[in-house]
């Protein structure tokens, strides 16, 4: 079984991240890393592979730190990785970069399974993998919580819906998006860290992926930035006899009771 | 202006609010308002959606359109936007709309816009990134039409009163379509007050320390009365509460009068969902805790001496 993971290199998966003058993510000094939600899937995947054989290959468009985020993926124990890095991508749409990942996808041959996160930590457009999957022609089972693959062919998920949950049942190949809920990531072992440094990384070039300067050129570009209104006027006390009347003070003002 | 079309989530019951409030979006931008309801329910849905300012609805209630890839459905508004060639389709940020707008880009090379909480034009949105810490001003180029995803509550719904004309849709199945099989489904039953319809929510996180702990909010719950319980996504990842539950940025976004939270550090991505709120009432342990800056009346201490006391205090006034 092949699976294809796709993980992103998010800058600042704990604190927040800035845009700089030229209205861009702010990269340099930024402490990157691999975004942690794409970590749920790429542990179930490896757990699929280990169970029923087969291979883990990781796919990302990003900077060239973003070797640091498939590297950490390789560690984990994934076979190898594709990186696609170019400057005409800075600031790529939505559309740009699943052309990207579909065309580095495709690079790697029959693919059985391709797992994403629900939405990354940094972008969370949420669309990303969907795009992805129907440039493909795959089905898609997004906002999965369980995943598991009966029979080397066949891909079972529940999933989360607007109304609770349901159940599916996929053939493969597929395209599956997963939430935090589908395995607990492993930490990468230290003999994982160190043979990890031997594994591929494939660095495609636009051309290599036959992509057009056209087909990459981004559709959206943020022309203005500002700071969301901040909070004023609001008081913070420390619990005491007192609280249970003032909180109750406050929601009689507001006619609630 | 251009013809602006909406998505609307429909199901057998009712139509989402969400479509209702794109519409408000929708009139303003242009008259010449269109929308599209795919699956059971859409047919019934056209008063609704007429009665808020759209002329047209293109609908069908045909069960394919609700297979679980939505690839149906997207292939199917995919052929309504190639004929009649809406400038603009505004889709809600729930499930199914993730699923229809990311295909449909695939299918028309269309510039998407997530996240976005306004429209000044067809082709300038405006988004709340990084968490709703930063908004930008975006400029939308390339292919019609342009597909722009609303975070919830951006827009009142308002009624004009108007009625739409029902257009019946064929539906689209792509070609080679496998069998998906929906094998098992479960509703998370909902009582009470809906999250985003309630006047109070109050908002359970891991500080609750278990399912148990939701227990004091539904105490305090019945003593204000017309209340939804919501929670942060640590406590819905810890399974103690249902995914339907969740606030935030991958949840619910409400928008009451009052949200009170308890345990709950106040994430960003948990924040984006619950900001817009009239009056904020947080209750930590943590003095640090990122909810503080957002509360009108933030509370320092623990939440299973508070939380008791503010029950038998509000019961005392409002006699439940
Ligand atoms: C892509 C992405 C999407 C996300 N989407 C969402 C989302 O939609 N919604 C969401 O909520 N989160 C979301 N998150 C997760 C978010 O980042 C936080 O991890 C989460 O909101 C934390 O939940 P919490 O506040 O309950 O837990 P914590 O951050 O652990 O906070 C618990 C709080 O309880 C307090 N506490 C503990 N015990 C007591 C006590 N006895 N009395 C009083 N206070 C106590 C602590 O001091 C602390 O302030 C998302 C994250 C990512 C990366
Ligand atoms: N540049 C990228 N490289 C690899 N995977 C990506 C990239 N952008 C998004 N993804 C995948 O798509 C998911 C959803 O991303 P988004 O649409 O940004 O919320 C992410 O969690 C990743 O799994």
């Amino acid at each position: 079984m092949n699976i294809v993971v796709l993980v992103k290199w998010v800058p600042e998966p704990q604190g927040t991240p800035r845009l700089g003058e030229d209205h861009l993510l702010v990269r340099e000094g930024a402490v990157g890393a691999l975004d942690p939600g794409d970590e749920y899937g790429l542990e179930r995947a490896l757990q699929l592979v280990e169970r029923d054989g087969g291979e883990v290959a990781l796919v990302s468009m990003g900077p060239e730190i973003a070797v640091a985020a498939v590297q950490r993926g390789l560690a984990m124990g994934a076979t190898r990785g594709v990186l696609v890095t170019d400057d005409a991508l800075r600031g790529a749409d939505t559309l740009v970069t699943a052309r990207v990942l579909t065309a580095a996808i495709r690079s790697l041959g029959p693919v059985d399974l391709v797992v994403a996160a629900v939405e990354s930590t940094d972008g969370y457009t949420g669309t990303l993998p969907i795009t992805v999957a129907e440039l493909l022609g795959l089905p898609s089972v997004t906002f999965a919580t369980s995943l598991d693959v009966v029979e080397g062919s066949e891909l079972r998920a529940e999933r989360q819906t607007a109304a609770g949950t349901e159940m599916v049942a996929c053939p493969m190949p597929a395209l599956v998006t997963v939430t935090t809920g589908v395995a607990e990531p492993r930490y990468p072992s230290l003999k994982g860290v160190m043979g990890a440094k031997s594994k591929p990384i494939d660095r495609p070039t636009l051309a290599d992926l036959e992509l057009t300067a056209d087909g990459t050129r981004s559709t959206q570009a943020v022309v203005s930035v500002e700071a969301a209104p901040a909070k004023t006027g609001g008081r913070v006390i420390e619990a005491g006899p007192g609280t249970a009347t003032e909180i109750a003070d406050l929601l009689t003002e507001a006619r609630v009771i | 202006m251009g013809r602006v079309w909406i998505w609307a989530d429909v199901s057998a019951e009712d139509v989402a609010t969400s479509a209702l409030e794109l519409l408000t979006k929708a009139r303003a931008l242009s008259d010449d308002v269109g929308a599209v309801a795919l699956g059971p329910g859409a047919v019934a849905s056209a008063t609704a959606l007429g009665d808020h300012g759209a002329t047209l609805v293109y609908a069908s209630d045909d069960e394919r359109l609700i297979e679980p890839t939505s690839r149906v459905a997207a292939h199917t508004l995919a052929a309504l936007v190639a004929s009649h060639a809406p400038e603009v389709v505004l889709f809600p940020s729930s499930y199914r709309a993730r699923d229809v707008a990311g295909r449909l880009q695939a299918i028309t090379g269309s510039t998407l816009m997530a996240n976005a909480v306004d429209l000044s034009s067809i082709d300038r949105a405006r988004a709340e990134i990084l968490g709703g810490t930063t908004i930008v001003e975006v400029a939308l180029e390339g292919a019609s039409p342009h597909i722009v995803m609303m975070r919830p509550r951006s827009f009142e719904p308002s009624p004009v009163g108007g009625t739409a004309e029902v257009v019946e849709v064929d539906v689209v199945a792509p070609h080679g379509l496998a069998a998906v099989r929906v094998l098992e489904r479960t509703d998370a039953a909902a009582s009470g007050p809906s999250l985003e319809g309630a006047k109070v929510v109050l908002a359970g996180g891991r500080g609750l320390g278990g399912p148990d702990g939701f227990g004091l909010l539904e105490d305090l719950a019945a003593a204000i009365g017309g209340t939804a319980i919501g929670a942060s996504r640590a406590a819905v990842d810890a399974g103690w509460v249902p995914y339907a539950m969740q606030i935030g940025q991958t949840g619910s976004t409400v928008k009451p009068e009052v949200y009170l939270s308890a345990g709950v550090s106040g994430a960003l991505q948990h924040a984006v969902g619950m900001k817009g709120s009239r009056r904020i009432v947080a209750i930590t342990k943590d003095a640090e805790a990122p909810i503080l800056r957002l509360a009108d009346l933030g509370v320092v201490g623990d939440l299973f001496q508070v939380l008791p006391a503010l029950t038998e205090e509000v019961r005392r006034r409002t006699g439940r």
